[in-house]
């Protein structure tokens, strides 16, 4: 086994980054106009990547499957984003937001990347409101703060419900800029189903034009593929219905290491699955936490009345609710952990003190705070989030609890980076989700907006000058070779034989599936005997798959089924990756629970000394099984202990 | 619940395109319209038809890759809702619901109920932004902003991009989603510094690109998803005129120097 080495510079953490900076290769501007960089994506990460790259001068091409980059699912992000600004003067500083990250990630983290993540914070904030992001504001005209789960410190800034939509605007609009400028050239409604590597470099990617059909060859000098994370791999998820793992899957078919792909996060209030026939799952943002508290009945007796609806949830009094969360962690209350929150809300519903007509959800109640700061100041804050929780439940949460219930919604694993965000492929840079790098096992709520702008705007400009710089002699890469050639080919076969499968069953069939395997064997909490049979269960949907799937419409026109299928057949071989992962790991942290790792009162327990380590997986030709890869994690500044939010 | 649904239906931007009958059995009421329409495409599936393609992607009225005409309204029936977020239950058991792609010579059809709004990524191009680059940046508390505006400028920037102020408006105009932009940076001291210059290339893009003129029937207002407001219109105008009148000044004074 090859240990892998993720090059992160000797020192004081404090002053890593800013002496790695110094040191980061330049190109000159003349040179900068003859290097071409690929940008996968237009969500936070690709956006801000692409307009910065832009504005350095380099020439960059953009991809996205959406019809404009504005709709990348970055847009969904509700409730924040973290900075060390301390404009609260609560004790917040840049050390405190990097130890809670590595902490709130359950101790599965780079030290050094977090560290940086957490310095380069506070300008991400000057430099949306530089683009004019309408933070919210207090009345003497300042930003204001509000705190999030994992955190004692008021350090997220926010945009009422729509944080993540006004910060991909800012990115949006910068990008857009910089297509004006000549600097970008945007490809919209592309699905990017191949990687190009050549003499050993990333110098590519093979795109389907998803409005025409015609299989696509783009060459560049280096590729950054910031394509999101894969949690539609659990079919419901809070993702977007396009996000996928296509980009990424294809990298980690060419040679670049896939780490911790088990490690995804269950969020704790979504609006609870109602039938069959649903399409997607609705998140209710984590800020809500704030004011709602969440409980469920004492008493199986009034379970029983409310499932009858022969009670409402406002007949029950005060004595006979059980808010879980404030008696199990008194210290962070119902501001714990995602991870921590989900499983607790399993753990009652698992007992029998589940609410909604399934069983399957808790109440998050508003009542307390609309009491204590009437019901004007609590529209104020979550008015979109309440209206659009009435738009699909039928239910007014001002007057009735919301009911809530974990599920999916990122994922922590991605594709293994060293410091520069680099892949084990060179010139293959990977960034936002779509990497692995910062939250460990756990991401805490509004990092996420954090870490995309944060490598989009700060990081990757300067890092990939380090390749880059080496490139300046390199002509334009030509689409004619046999590399492309041999790419585009494998694109073509492969599309050819979803086409000519003519099976009976449809695309969401299989994909439904698979989601179920997921969510029982490898969700909330895992077990070796579950992981074992979702192995078998796998193999039998890929070769059912193979056999069986039903595509209809032709391969040169508009098919929604055929750019569904190829991306099923991908989250299927995930789905496998991520059950082995999950095996490998005999222990529990963060969003990886496995129920034979845990403390007598039911909390995950980590095993320090076996699996201090990212796990990162090297596909092997021939259909033999991947290989392991380790990069240990060595805690210099932190000391990892038991995660206490008690 | 039962429907027939009226669907237009085109292979692509060449065909000349109809609308189809389908009957859909046994929906919810607590389905989305959207899982509606997949139960449709389902069944086409399994009866070896062509499915409806139509443009949908986060399906929480966030995105506005959505759009549709739902029995000639933009986005359904309700007030404030992307078709996303419609559900079965606004609609009667047994109705007949036509179903039909936003209708603009600036957003042609691609397939059935899919149509290309790139023309909107056009007009934010050519003025959309503050000119900043990522360096050299102030503190973000250094510029004050009162409150009021900078929640008048959230509400103009919370437009979504989906296009239905253009499709409900008999002129094909553009103006409440142009001057929603438009706001949300003269709102700001950060956007005034460019705002002349924003407003004018911004409506000149719009005029370009087939966009119609706004005569004043506010139907914008009423169906925009995100209730933007056509106040947003009469800014736009304010600012335009001041640009040009502020332009005029200045050719004099350079002609007089």
């Amino acid at each position: 086994m090859i240990n892998l080495n993720a090059g992160a510079p000797k020192g004081p953490l404090a002053e890593q980054w800013a002496s790695y900076k110094s040191g980061c290769k330049l190109v000159n501007p003349n040179n900068k106009r003859k290097l071409d960089v690929i940008v996968v994506g237009t969500g936070l990460a690709g956006a801000s990547a692409a307009a910065t790259l832009g504005q350095l001068g380099y020439n960059v091409k953009v991809f996205c499957y959406q019809d404009t980059p504005r709709r990348a699912h970055s847009i969904a992000a509700q409730g924040g984003i973290n900075a060390a600004k301390n404009y609260q003067n609560d004790g917040d500083s840049v050390y405190r937001l990097f130890y809670d990250t590595i902490k709130g990630g359950d101790y599965r983290a780079r030290e050094s990347n977090v560290y940086r993540l957490a310095s380069i914070s506070p300008q991400i904030i000057d430099l949306c409101v530089a683009q004019g992001v309408p933070f919210a504001r207090e009345y003497g005209g300042l930003l204001a703060n509000r705190s999030f789960g994992g955190t004692q410190v008021s350090r997220t800034f926010y945009a009422r419900g729509q944080t993540g939509q006004q910060l991909l605007i800012g990115a949006y609009s910068a990008l857009s800029r910089q297509i004006a400028e000549g600097n970008v050239t945007l490809y919209n409604r592309r699905d990017i189903l191949d990687v190009v590597i050549v003499d050993g470099k990333a110098r590519g990617v093979i795109a389907r034009n998803l409005v025409t059909g015609e299989v696509e060859r783009y060459s560049a000098h280096a590729v950054v593929l910031a394509s999101g994370g894969y949690g539609n791999v659990f079919y419901l998820s809070t993702n977007a219905m396009g996000s996928n793992v296509t980009p990424a899957w294809s990298a980690y078919k060419k040679g670049a290491l896939f780490a911790n792909p088990c490690f995804t996060q269950i969020h704790p209030t979504c609006i609870p699955v109602h039938g069959e026939f649903q399409s997607k799952l609705t998140l209710m943002s984590e800020s809500l936490r704030n004011d709602g508290r969440i409980w469920v009945p004492k008493e199986k007796s009034d379970v029983e009345k409310l499932r009858k609806k022969e009670i409402k949830p406002t007949d029950i009094p005060e004595a006979r609710r059980d808010y879980y969360l404030e008696r199990r962690y008194p210290a962070f209350g119902n501001l714990v952990p995602r991870d921590v929150a989900s499983r607790a809300a399993k753990e009652r519903c698992d007992a029998g003190f589940g609410v909604g007509s399934t069983g399957l959800a808790v109440y998050l109640d508003f009542s307390d705070a609309i009491k204590r700061l009437g019901r004007e100041a609590i529209a104020a804050r979550y008015g979109n989030l309440f209206q659009m929780y009435e738009q699909i439940v039928a239910e007014d949460p001002y007057k009735t609890p919301m009911m809530i219930y974990p599920a999916v919604h990122y994922t922590m694993g991605g594709l293994w980076v060293d410091y520069d965000l680099m892949t084990t492929v060179p010139g293959l840079y990977a960034i936002g989700e779509c990497n692995f790098s910062d939250h460990g096992a756990n991401r805490l709520g509004a990092s996420a907006l954090m870490q995309g702008l944060a490598d989009g705007y700060f990081v990757l400009p300067y890092t990939i000058s380090n390749f880059l710089s080496a490139e300046i002699h390199t002509p334009r890469i030509d689409t004619g070779l046999p590399e492309f050639e041999s790419a585009a080919k494998g694109v073509r076969d492969r599309l050819d034989a979803l086409k000519n499968t003519n099976g009976k069953e449809s695309v969401d069939h299989f994909h439904r599936k698979l989601g179920k395997i997921m969510w029982e064997y490898c969700g909330m909490a895992r077990n070796e005997a579950g992981l074992n049979k979702a192995l078998g269960l796998i193999a039998e949907l890929k070769a059912e798959f193979a056999a069986n799937v039903c595509i209809p419409g032709g391969l040169k026109e508009y098919n929604p089924e055929l750019e569904k299928a190829w991306r099923v057949q991908d989250f299927i071989e995930l789905g496998e990756l991520m059950v082995r992962d999950a095996l490998q790991r005999n222990e529990s942290c963060g969003g990886h629970f496995r129920e034979e790792y845990q403390t007598p009162d039911g909390e995950a327990m980590r095993d320090d000394d076996a699996y201090a380590f990212v796990g990162a997986w090297e596909f092997t030709d021939g259909g033999s099984a991947p290989e392991l890869r380790k990069e240990e994690l060595r805690f210099e500044t932190v000391t990892p202990s038991q995660r206490s939010y008690k | 619940m039962n429907f027939t649904l009226k669907i237009w239906r085109q292979k692509n931007g060449a065909d000349k395109g109809g609308l189809v009958t389908y009957e859909v059995k046994g929906i919810s009421p607590d389905s989305s319209f959207f899982e509606m329409l997949d139960m449709l495409n389902q069944q086409l599936i399994s009866q070896g038809v062509d499915p409806v393609a139509f443009d949908h992607d986060c399906r929480e009225g966030i995105c506005g890759t959505c759009s549709l005409y739902i029995n000639g309204r933009p986005h359904g029936p309700l007030k404030g809702v992307t078709t996303c977020q419609l559900h079965m239950r606004s609609f009667q058991d047994g109705e007949n619901i036509f179903i039909e792609p936003w209708r603009c010579g600036a957003f042609p059809v691609l397939k059935d109920l899919i149509v290309d709004r790139s023309a909107f990524d056009k007009i934010i191009q050519s003025g959309g932004y503050v000119t900043v680059n990522s360096g050299g940046i102030p503190d973000a508390n250094a510029i004050p902003v009162p409150k009021h505006d900078s929640d008048a400028s959230f509400d103009a920037a919370a437009c979504i991009g989906c296009g239905a102020c253009v499709a409900s408006c008999p002129n094909a105009s553009a103006m409440l989603f142009v001057s929603a932009k438009v706001s949300h940076f003269a709102l700001l001291p950060q956007g005034r510094v460019e705002g002349e210059r924003r407003v004018q290339n911004m409506v000149a893009t719009m005029d370009s690109l087939g966009f119609g003129n706004c005569s004043n029937t506010y139907a914008c207002e009423a169906e925009c998803p995100k209730e933007i407001s056509v106040a947003n219109i009469a800014r736009m105008n304010r600012e335009f005129l001041a640009a040009k009148v502020f332009a005029e000044k200045e050719k004099t004074i350079s002609f007089s120097m």
